[in-house]
């Protein structure tokens, strides 16, 4: 299965990414990476170790600057002029992969910290708790189950209640494109599908990129898969296409 | 701050000012304001109203010295608001105060006038021994005290605005941080110590005459300077209060324990650093301005990078991280000092090396969490309970919390 390279979609894309390739001391850690998120499109990435998916969301989140390649976000932000606070200002929001919550403010503070606008030091200075950002919260708090724990330190949730608390953390900056590295990392099963139902809950308004190892979950996200190898796009379609692809089961699936 | 709020519950909605609503959930900060307002009323009325003799009477001697106490708590303060909120590492926090002393200074050079032992009205003494003939351009404007008072400010500031410019846009955080900080603080011992400066050189500026038109030797001056000391660590406290209980604070602490996070959910980290750190320079240069006319002499020596090592001490033995932790371990260490360098001197600084090991070994939240650990240690039954397993739990996460590159451990030396 070989795939066209979009150069030029006719569709309106979220994200958009031609040709990016980045090479740390010479081991090329994205090689020509190519693909494209529609709005509203909730997108599985799946591969090996290696295979540059973290690089990937560093390159889209301006973490690194890609050696060559275009990223456009909302067909008109060329996100590699960016650094992490613009793009994340833009409406891009990143999970990380181990939960990074501020562990030694309360769940209710890493929240209000999140939420949207209000990032320039005199604003943060002068910032007051309107009802408007109390709300927002409240709506939050209840999707992420975590009202309880509202007013504990976040170091003291557990880890499948911190991965929450960042995924909320996400919604609060209510960005358009959300970009969520193993979020079923040391979940339960129970968590695990609690999850996948949040996900395409948000997938309605929101754009998803999910990068995970564990299938249950991709299969219980029931959306497009993109498999990369080595720096680039190996595959793409839905699960059941990629899982007979006798590539993707020669690099990855089979082992 | 009346009577009948303080006596209410903290999580009633608060009346009342600005003042009211920052002290009220700060119990610790309430009783240290009230110290500290106290403090700087009874002491200069001890000295100035009894006699001498009178067991009331508190000598001109023990006033400067609690005056310079007051001084270094508020160079405390300034170092734990950028330490202990932000994890900035500052070990050349010397160099601020020392530049708001020799803001200060210079004004008191310029009020000598022709009282000097060369008696050049222009001069001072040490630029005609130098041969000079006319004043740098640099000393203009200090024979006016507003002038001299907004470089207190202005000279900390800057410095702090150009250095952390160039080190937080380029993400320079933990112990290269704390490095080139002591760097920038010797580089400045050793300019300063050329007389070509006109700083004075090795000597530095001394024998100040009067302040304002007050005779420095003066009892009354002396209180009145103790006083400004009092109310300026006061009002440093309230400032730096306000700033960690705001959003911005939290924005700090977020910056802190994990400044990726900070970043991509927005923030730019680089602003808040430099503004948290130019806000600390100044407080810094205000307790330096306050400390040179009451010990009478700034010289080089302050720039030594031993004396921002010092000032770490003073935060972490304190408590990093509460602000009045910090006031509590200036004076303390301080005192301490005064005690041991008089009675065996040559000890000192074993011991205050000594006092810093066992404050990281066993009191990593300084004097002011001694009480919640005994608590912890005896009240919870078998030995480390479960809220200090969490404690440490939290500790190890956040030393490996970044999987994206930026590890922000070593904000705790």
């Amino acid at each position: 299965m070989s795939l066209a390279k979009p150069k030029h979609i006719e569709q309106p894309t979220v994200l958009y990414m031609d040709g990016v390739s980045v090479s740390f001391d010479g081991f090329k850690a994205l090689n020509s990476l190519s693909l494209f998120i529609e709005p509203g499109e909730m997108r599985a990435i799946i591969g090996p170790n290696g295979a540059g998916k973290t690089t990937m969301m560093d390159v889209i989140t301006g973490k690194t600057r890609p050696d060559t390649g275009t990223i456009l976000f909302n067909d008109e932000f060329d996100l590699t002029r960016y650094d992490e606070a613009q793009v994340a200002n833009m409406g891009v929001g990143r999970k990380f992969q181990k939960p990074s919550v501020i562990e030694s403010l309360t769940v209710f503070e890493n929240l209000e910290m999140s939420l949207k606008g209000g990032r320039s030091v005199w604003a943060a200075l002068t910032h007051k708790l309107t009802a408007e950002k109390r709300d927002k919260i409240d709506e939050i708090i209840g999707m992420i189950d975590l009202k309880e724990r509202l007013h504990e330190e976040a170091g003291s949730l557990s880890h499948g209640q911190k991965q929450w608390l960042e995924i909320g953390m996400l919604l609060g900056q209510e960005p358009e494109l959300l970009l969520i590295d193993e979020p079923a990392a040391g979940m339960t099963d129970e968590e695990t599908m609690k999850t996948a139902e949040l996900f395409k809950q948000l997938a309605k308004k929101h754009s998803l990129m999910v990068v995970e190892h564990d299938m249950d979950f991709i299969e219980a996200l029931d959306c497009r898969v993109t498999v990369l190898n080595e720096g680039s796009v190996l595959a793409e379609g839905s699960l059941q296409n990629v899982k007979n692809n006798q590539h993707v089961i020669d690099v990855y699936l089979g082992r | 701050m009346t009577q009948d709020t303080l006596t209410k519950g903290v999580s009633l909605p608060v009346r009342g000012g600005p003042l009211t609503r920052l002290l009220m959930a700060d119990a610790a900060g309430r009783r240290l304001v009230m110290a500290l307002m106290a403090l700087s009323v009874v002491v200069p009325f001890c000295n100035l109203v009894f006699p001498e003799g009178s067991i009331f009477h508190v000598s001109t001697y023990t006033m400067t010295l609690l005056g310079k106490y007051l001084c270094y708590a508020l160079l405390a303060v300034a170092v734990d608001l950028i330490w202990g909120y932000c994890g900035i590492l500052s070990l050349g926090h010397g160099a601020f105060f020392a530049l708001g002393g020799y803001a200060m200074g210079m004004y008191l050079m310029r009020q000598i006038g022709d009282r000097g032992v060369y008696a050049n009205p222009e001069l001072p003494d040490f630029m005609v021994f130098l041969n000079w003939t006319e004043l740098p351009w640099y000393w203009m404007g200090f024979d006016q005290f507003w002038f001299a008072m907004v470089m207190v400010l202005a000279a900390p500031g800057i410095l702090a605005f150009v250095f952390g410019a160039l080190a937080f846009r380029s993400r320079v955080t933990g112990v290269y941080l704390s490095i080139i900080t002591q760097a920038l603080t010797y580089a400045l011992l050793l300019a300063f110590f050329r007389n070509d400066m006109g700083f004075g050189g090795n000597n530095g500026l001394t024998d100040f005459k009067d302040i304002l038109g007050f005779d420095l030797q003066q009892d009354s001056t002396r209180a009145a300077l103790f006083f400004a000391s009092g109310i300026a660590l006061i009002l440093g406290y309230l400032i730096s209060r306000w700033i960690v209980t705001s959003k911005l604070g939290r924005v700090l602490v977020a910056i802190r324990d994990s400044e990726a996070r900070a970043r991509f959910l927005g923030y730019r980290v680089e602003w808040y650093q430099l503004f948290v750190f130019v806000v600390s320079a100044m407080l810094a240069g205000v307790a330096g301005a306050l400390y040179v006319p009451q010990v009478g002499i700034i010289n080089p020596g302050e720039f030594a990078p031993i004396n921002s090592i010092e000032i770490i001490i003073w935060v972490a033995v304190g408590g990093r991280g509460s602000l009045y932790g910090a006031v509590i371990g200036a004076v303390l260490v301080n005192y301490a000092k005064t005690y041991f360098t008089g009675a065996f001197a040559e000890l000192w600084l074993f011991m205050l090396g000594g006092l810093f090991v066992l404050t990281t070994l066993y009191l990593p939240k300084g004097v002011v969490g001694l009480w919640a650990q005994m608590k912890e240690k005896f009240v919870t039954p078998g030995g480390p309970g479960s809220s200090s397993d969490s404690i440490s739990q939290n500790q190890d996460k956040r030393q490996d919390d970044n999987d994206t590159g930026t590890n922000k451990a070593e904000g705790s030396v």
